[in-house]
Protein backbone atom coordinates (compact mmCIF):
# COMPACT_ATOMS: atom_id res chain seq x y z
CA UNK A 1 0.00 0.00 0.00
CA UNK A 2 1.39 3.43 -1.20
CA UNK A 3 1.49 6.31 1.15
CA UNK A 4 0.69 4.21 4.36
CA UNK A 5 1.81 6.56 6.93
CA UNK A 6 -1.09 9.39 5.49
CA UNK A 7 -3.44 7.12 5.21
CA UNK A 8 -3.10 5.85 8.34
CA UNK A 9 -2.91 9.11 10.34
CA UNK A 10 -6.41 10.20 8.33
CA UNK A 11 -8.41 7.28 9.82
CA UNK A 12 -7.01 7.45 13.11
CA UNK A 13 -8.13 11.11 13.56
CA UNK A 14 -10.99 10.27 11.85
CA UNK A 15 -12.29 7.72 14.29
CA UNK A 16 -10.60 9.20 17.53
CA UNK A 17 -12.24 12.38 17.11
CA UNK A 18 -15.84 11.00 16.72
CA UNK A 19 -15.20 8.33 19.33
CA UNK A 20 -14.18 11.17 21.85
CA UNK A 21 -16.83 12.94 20.96
CA UNK A 22 -19.42 10.25 21.48
CA UNK A 23 -17.52 9.19 24.72
CA UNK A 24 -17.72 12.94 26.10
CA UNK A 25 -21.01 13.11 25.21
CA UNK A 26 -22.15 9.36 27.51
CA UNK A 27 -20.23 10.45 29.99
CA UNK A 28 -21.78 14.12 30.70
CA UNK A 29 -25.10 12.86 29.89
CA UNK A 30 -24.50 10.28 32.45
CA UNK A 31 -23.51 12.24 35.45
CA UNK A 32 -25.94 14.94 34.31
CA UNK A 33 -28.60 12.07 35.09
CA UNK A 34 -27.48 11.07 37.98
CA UNK A 35 -27.29 14.98 39.86
CA UNK A 36 -30.53 15.22 38.27
CA UNK A 37 -31.84 12.19 40.17
CA UNK A 38 -30.44 13.34 43.28
CA UNK A 39 -32.01 16.17 43.37
CA UNK A 40 -35.39 15.28 41.69
CA UNK A 41 -36.09 11.14 42.14
CA UNK A 42 -38.86 11.47 40.47
CA UNK A 43 -36.52 12.18 37.33
CA UNK A 44 -34.53 8.57 37.61
CA UNK A 45 -36.12 7.56 34.66
CA UNK A 46 -35.21 10.55 32.91
CA UNK A 47 -33.43 8.99 29.16
CA UNK A 48 -33.87 5.50 29.72
CA UNK A 49 -36.05 5.44 27.21
CA UNK A 50 -40.29 5.84 26.75
CA UNK A 51 -41.44 3.40 29.14
CA UNK A 52 -38.85 3.93 31.98
CA UNK A 53 -39.72 7.70 31.56
CA UNK A 54 -43.57 6.76 32.18
CA UNK A 55 -43.23 5.27 34.83
CA UNK A 56 -41.17 7.72 36.93
CA UNK A 57 -43.18 10.51 35.73
CA UNK A 58 -45.11 12.33 38.91
CA UNK A 59 -48.19 13.53 38.86
CA UNK B 1 -69.58 19.06 11.94
CA UNK B 2 -70.31 20.53 15.69
CA UNK B 3 -70.34 23.94 16.92
CA UNK B 4 -66.46 23.82 18.42
CA UNK B 5 -65.66 23.15 15.06
CA UNK B 6 -66.22 25.82 13.54
CA UNK B 7 -65.45 28.78 16.33
CA UNK B 8 -62.16 27.14 16.99
CA UNK B 9 -59.51 25.57 14.33
CA UNK B 10 -57.52 22.43 15.81
CA UNK B 11 -54.74 23.51 17.65
CA UNK B 12 -52.27 23.00 15.14
CA UNK B 13 -53.77 25.24 12.61
CA UNK B 14 -54.27 28.36 15.42
CA UNK B 15 -50.21 29.47 15.54
CA UNK B 16 -47.88 28.05 14.11
CA UNK B 17 -45.61 29.16 16.46
CA UNK B 18 -47.33 27.44 19.32
CA UNK B 19 -47.16 23.93 17.34
CA UNK B 20 -43.52 24.28 16.77
CA UNK B 21 -43.41 24.48 20.81
CA UNK B 22 -44.91 21.26 20.95
CA UNK B 23 -41.82 19.58 19.95
CA UNK B 24 -39.86 21.76 23.21
CA UNK B 25 -41.28 20.36 25.75
CA UNK B 26 -37.99 18.85 27.68
CA UNK B 27 -39.80 15.87 28.72
CA UNK B 28 -41.36 15.03 25.31
CA UNK B 29 -37.42 15.93 23.74
CA UNK B 30 -35.89 13.70 26.70
CA UNK B 31 -38.41 10.53 25.86
CA UNK B 32 -37.93 10.74 22.35
CA UNK B 33 -34.29 10.97 21.96
CA UNK B 34 -33.95 8.36 24.11
CA UNK B 35 -35.70 6.10 22.27
CA UNK B 36 -34.08 7.30 18.90
CA UNK B 37 -30.59 7.85 20.39
CA UNK B 38 -29.68 3.93 21.11
CA UNK B 39 -30.40 3.34 17.30
CA UNK B 40 -28.64 6.23 15.87
CA UNK B 41 -25.90 5.51 17.64
CA UNK B 42 -25.88 1.63 16.88
CA UNK B 43 -26.78 3.06 13.28
CA UNK B 44 -23.39 5.18 12.83
CA UNK B 45 -20.79 3.01 13.97
CA UNK B 46 -22.00 0.18 11.68
CA UNK B 47 -22.33 2.11 8.67
CA UNK B 48 -19.08 3.72 9.74
CA UNK B 49 -17.62 0.52 9.98
CA UNK B 50 -18.61 -1.13 7.09
CA UNK B 51 -17.27 2.39 5.05
CA UNK B 52 -14.18 2.70 6.43
CA UNK B 53 -13.25 -0.56 6.27
CA UNK B 54 -14.24 -1.24 2.09
CA UNK B 55 -13.27 1.88 1.68
CA UNK B 56 -9.27 1.00 3.14
CA UNK B 57 -9.11 -2.75 2.51
CA UNK B 58 -11.62 -3.37 -0.70
CA UNK B 59 -11.55 -0.13 -2.58
CA UNK B 60 -9.91 0.27 -5.48
CA UNK B 61 -6.24 2.42 -5.83
CA UNK B 62 -6.68 5.67 -7.94
CA UNK B 63 -4.86 5.55 -10.99
CA UNK B 64 -2.86 8.70 -10.45
CA UNK B 65 -2.75 9.16 -6.57
CA UNK B 66 -2.54 5.28 -5.43
CA UNK B 67 -3.73 4.67 -2.25
CA UNK B 68 -3.95 7.77 -0.61
CA UNK B 69 -6.80 8.48 -2.10
CA UNK B 70 -8.41 6.30 0.59
CA UNK B 71 -7.77 9.24 2.55
CA UNK B 72 -11.22 10.57 0.75
CA UNK B 73 -13.19 8.47 3.05
CA UNK B 74 -12.60 9.80 6.20
CA UNK B 75 -12.02 13.65 4.71
CA UNK B 76 -14.72 13.99 2.59
CA UNK B 77 -17.76 12.76 4.73
CA UNK B 78 -16.00 15.23 7.58
CA UNK B 79 -16.28 18.05 4.85
CA UNK B 80 -19.82 17.49 4.74
CA UNK B 81 -20.67 17.40 8.09
CA UNK B 82 -18.53 20.73 8.36
CA UNK B 83 -21.29 22.42 6.52
CA UNK B 84 -24.12 20.45 7.06
CA UNK B 85 -23.34 21.11 10.85
CA UNK B 86 -23.33 25.29 10.01
CA UNK B 87 -26.10 25.13 8.39
CA UNK B 88 -27.87 23.06 11.24
CA UNK B 89 -26.74 25.85 13.49
CA UNK B 90 -27.57 28.29 11.84
CA UNK B 91 -31.19 26.96 11.53
CA UNK B 92 -31.35 26.44 15.25
CA UNK B 93 -30.17 29.89 15.47
CA UNK B 94 -33.91 31.13 13.64
CA UNK B 95 -35.74 28.76 15.35
CA UNK B 96 -34.27 30.16 18.35
CA UNK B 97 -34.40 34.16 17.70
CA UNK B 98 -37.54 33.74 15.46
CA UNK B 99 -39.60 31.68 17.99
CA UNK B 100 -37.87 31.30 20.90
CA UNK B 101 -37.97 27.56 20.50
CA UNK B 102 -36.23 26.82 23.91
CA UNK B 103 -34.38 23.69 23.01
CA UNK B 104 -33.19 25.25 19.89
CA UNK B 105 -30.55 27.64 22.00
CA UNK B 106 -28.83 24.30 23.85
CA UNK B 107 -29.37 22.43 20.24
CA UNK B 108 -27.10 25.63 19.10
CA UNK B 109 -24.63 25.68 21.77
CA UNK B 110 -24.26 21.96 21.54
CA UNK B 111 -23.69 21.82 17.63
CA UNK B 112 -21.09 24.02 17.70
CA UNK B 113 -18.12 22.17 19.35
CA UNK B 114 -18.70 18.80 17.16
CA UNK B 115 -19.11 20.74 14.54
CA UNK B 116 -15.59 22.89 15.15
CA UNK B 117 -14.07 19.05 15.71
CA UNK B 118 -15.53 17.79 12.31
CA UNK B 119 -14.23 20.60 10.49
CA UNK B 120 -10.68 20.53 12.15
CA UNK B 121 -10.88 16.66 11.52
CA UNK B 122 -11.60 17.95 7.89
CA UNK B 123 -8.53 20.61 7.69
CA UNK B 124 -6.45 18.11 9.12
CA UNK B 125 -7.40 14.85 7.12
CA UNK B 126 -7.10 17.51 3.71
CA UNK B 127 -3.21 18.28 4.39
CA UNK B 128 -2.74 14.91 5.20
CA UNK B 129 -3.68 14.15 1.75
CA UNK B 130 -2.36 17.31 0.66
CA UNK B 131 1.50 16.64 1.42
CA UNK B 132 1.72 13.75 -0.59
CA UNK B 133 -0.57 14.95 -3.64
CA UNK B 134 0.54 18.64 -4.02
CA UNK B 135 3.77 18.74 -1.82
CA UNK B 136 2.33 20.84 0.97
CA UNK B 137 0.79 20.83 4.07
CA UNK B 138 -0.92 23.68 3.43
CA UNK B 139 -1.85 26.54 0.03
CA UNK B 140 -3.96 29.62 0.71
CA UNK B 141 -6.30 28.38 -1.71
CA UNK B 142 -10.19 29.20 -2.15
CA UNK B 143 -11.37 26.04 -0.77
CA UNK B 144 -8.83 25.64 2.05
CA UNK B 145 -9.08 28.97 3.07
CA UNK B 146 -13.11 29.36 3.14
CA UNK B 147 -13.23 26.31 5.73
CA UNK B 148 -10.75 27.49 7.84
CA UNK B 149 -12.77 30.89 7.74
CA UNK B 150 -15.94 28.21 8.56
CA UNK B 151 -13.64 26.73 11.39
CA UNK B 152 -13.07 30.00 12.68
CA UNK B 153 -16.26 31.07 13.31
CA UNK B 154 -17.21 27.54 14.75
CA UNK B 155 -14.67 29.08 17.45
CA UNK B 156 -16.23 32.13 17.54
CA UNK B 157 -19.99 30.86 18.07
CA UNK B 158 -18.36 28.74 20.49
CA UNK B 159 -16.84 31.34 22.29
CA UNK B 160 -19.96 34.32 21.85
CA UNK B 161 -22.31 32.08 23.69
CA UNK B 162 -20.31 31.63 26.84
CA UNK B 163 -19.01 35.38 27.25
CA UNK B 164 -22.21 36.73 28.90
CA UNK B 165 -22.95 36.55 32.42
CA UNK B 166 -26.81 36.05 30.87
CA UNK B 167 -26.99 32.83 28.78
CA UNK B 168 -29.77 34.28 27.02
CA UNK B 169 -27.76 36.76 25.49
CA UNK B 170 -25.20 34.60 25.29
CA UNK B 171 -27.57 32.97 23.34
CA UNK B 172 -28.90 35.63 21.06
CA UNK B 173 -25.51 37.03 19.85
CA UNK B 174 -24.48 33.30 19.36
CA UNK B 175 -26.94 33.05 17.04
CA UNK B 176 -26.63 36.03 15.34
CA UNK B 177 -22.93 35.75 14.36
CA UNK B 178 -24.32 32.17 13.08
CA UNK B 179 -26.68 33.66 10.74
CA UNK B 180 -24.05 36.15 9.63
CA UNK B 181 -21.49 33.02 9.14
CA UNK B 182 -24.14 31.21 6.38
CA UNK B 183 -23.29 33.36 3.68
CA UNK B 184 -19.76 31.52 4.16
CA UNK B 185 -20.99 28.19 2.77
CA UNK B 186 -21.80 29.34 -0.81
CA UNK B 187 -18.55 30.51 -0.81
CA UNK B 188 -17.29 26.73 0.56
CA UNK B 189 -19.53 24.86 -2.29
CA UNK B 190 -19.06 27.31 -4.81
CA UNK B 191 -15.36 27.79 -4.71
CA UNK B 192 -13.82 25.50 -7.15
CA UNK B 193 -16.03 26.92 -9.55
CA UNK B 194 -15.45 30.57 -9.01
CA UNK B 195 -11.82 30.55 -8.49
CA UNK B 196 -8.85 28.87 -10.06
CA UNK B 197 -7.82 26.37 -7.06
CA UNK B 198 -5.25 23.12 -6.64
CA UNK B 199 -8.35 21.59 -4.99
CA UNK B 200 -10.11 20.06 -7.00
CA UNK B 201 -14.52 20.42 -8.50
CA UNK B 202 -16.88 18.34 -7.11
CA UNK B 203 -17.07 14.80 -8.09
CA UNK B 204 -20.31 14.18 -6.46
CA UNK B 205 -23.87 16.53 -6.83
CA UNK B 206 -27.34 16.46 -6.58
CA UNK B 207 -27.91 17.45 -10.12
CA UNK B 208 -25.57 15.33 -12.31
CA UNK B 209 -24.68 11.81 -12.20
CA UNK B 210 -21.39 11.26 -10.43
CA UNK B 211 -18.36 10.87 -12.14
CA UNK B 212 -16.23 8.79 -9.59
CA UNK B 213 -15.77 4.91 -10.12
CA UNK B 214 -18.68 2.88 -8.70
CA UNK B 215 -16.47 0.99 -6.55
CA UNK B 216 -15.27 4.04 -4.82
CA UNK B 217 -18.59 5.84 -4.41
CA UNK B 218 -20.09 3.04 -2.70
CA UNK B 219 -18.05 2.71 0.76
CA UNK B 220 -18.07 6.48 0.45
CA UNK B 221 -21.65 6.62 0.72
CA UNK B 222 -21.90 4.25 3.68
CA UNK B 223 -18.83 6.32 5.48
CA UNK B 224 -20.83 9.58 5.00
CA UNK B 225 -23.79 7.94 6.15
CA UNK B 226 -22.32 6.37 9.23
CA UNK B 227 -20.51 9.67 10.06
CA UNK B 228 -23.59 11.33 9.44
CA UNK B 229 -25.91 9.19 12.45
CA UNK B 230 -22.57 9.35 14.66
CA UNK B 231 -22.86 13.45 14.57
CA UNK B 232 -26.34 13.07 14.89
CA UNK B 233 -26.28 10.97 18.01
CA UNK B 234 -23.57 13.20 19.70
CA UNK B 235 -25.60 16.41 19.28
CA UNK B 236 -28.83 14.50 20.94
CA UNK B 237 -26.66 13.34 23.52
CA UNK B 238 -25.13 16.55 24.35
CA UNK B 239 -28.43 18.45 24.15
CA UNK B 240 -30.15 15.60 26.26
CA UNK B 241 -27.47 16.27 29.22
CA UNK B 242 -27.65 20.04 28.74
CA UNK B 243 -31.47 19.63 29.47
CA UNK B 244 -30.90 17.89 32.53
CA UNK B 245 -28.23 20.41 33.42
CA UNK B 246 -30.68 22.82 32.96
CA UNK B 247 -33.49 21.90 35.14
CA UNK B 248 -30.97 20.66 37.88
CA UNK B 249 -30.06 24.18 38.01
CA UNK B 250 -33.26 25.32 38.05
CA UNK B 251 -34.36 22.96 40.95
CA UNK B 252 -31.23 24.11 42.69
CA UNK B 253 -32.25 27.73 42.67
CA UNK B 254 -35.82 27.09 43.65
CA UNK B 255 -34.55 25.37 46.24
CA UNK B 256 -31.81 28.23 47.35
CA UNK B 257 -35.16 30.67 47.41
CA UNK B 258 -37.61 28.64 49.61
CA UNK B 259 -34.56 29.09 52.01
CA UNK B 260 -35.42 31.64 54.62
CA UNK B 261 -32.44 34.20 55.34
Amino acid sequence: MTHLPYIVASYALGVLVPASYAVAAFIRMRSARRRLAVIDPRAKGVGTGPRAHRASAGP
Amino acid sequence: MDASSVVAPPPSERNPGRSLHRFANPGRFLRLSGAVLPWLAAGGAGFLAIGLIWGLFFAPADWQQGDAVRIMYVHVPAAWLASAGYLGLAVCSVFALVWRHPLADLAAVEIGPVGAGFTALCLATGSIWGKPMWGAWWVWDARLTSVLVLFFLYLGHIAVVRAFDDPVRGYRSGAILALIGVVNLPIIKFSVDWWNTLHQPATISFTGAPTMYVGMLWPLLFAAIGYTLVFAAIVIARTRAAVMERRTRALLMARAEQVPA
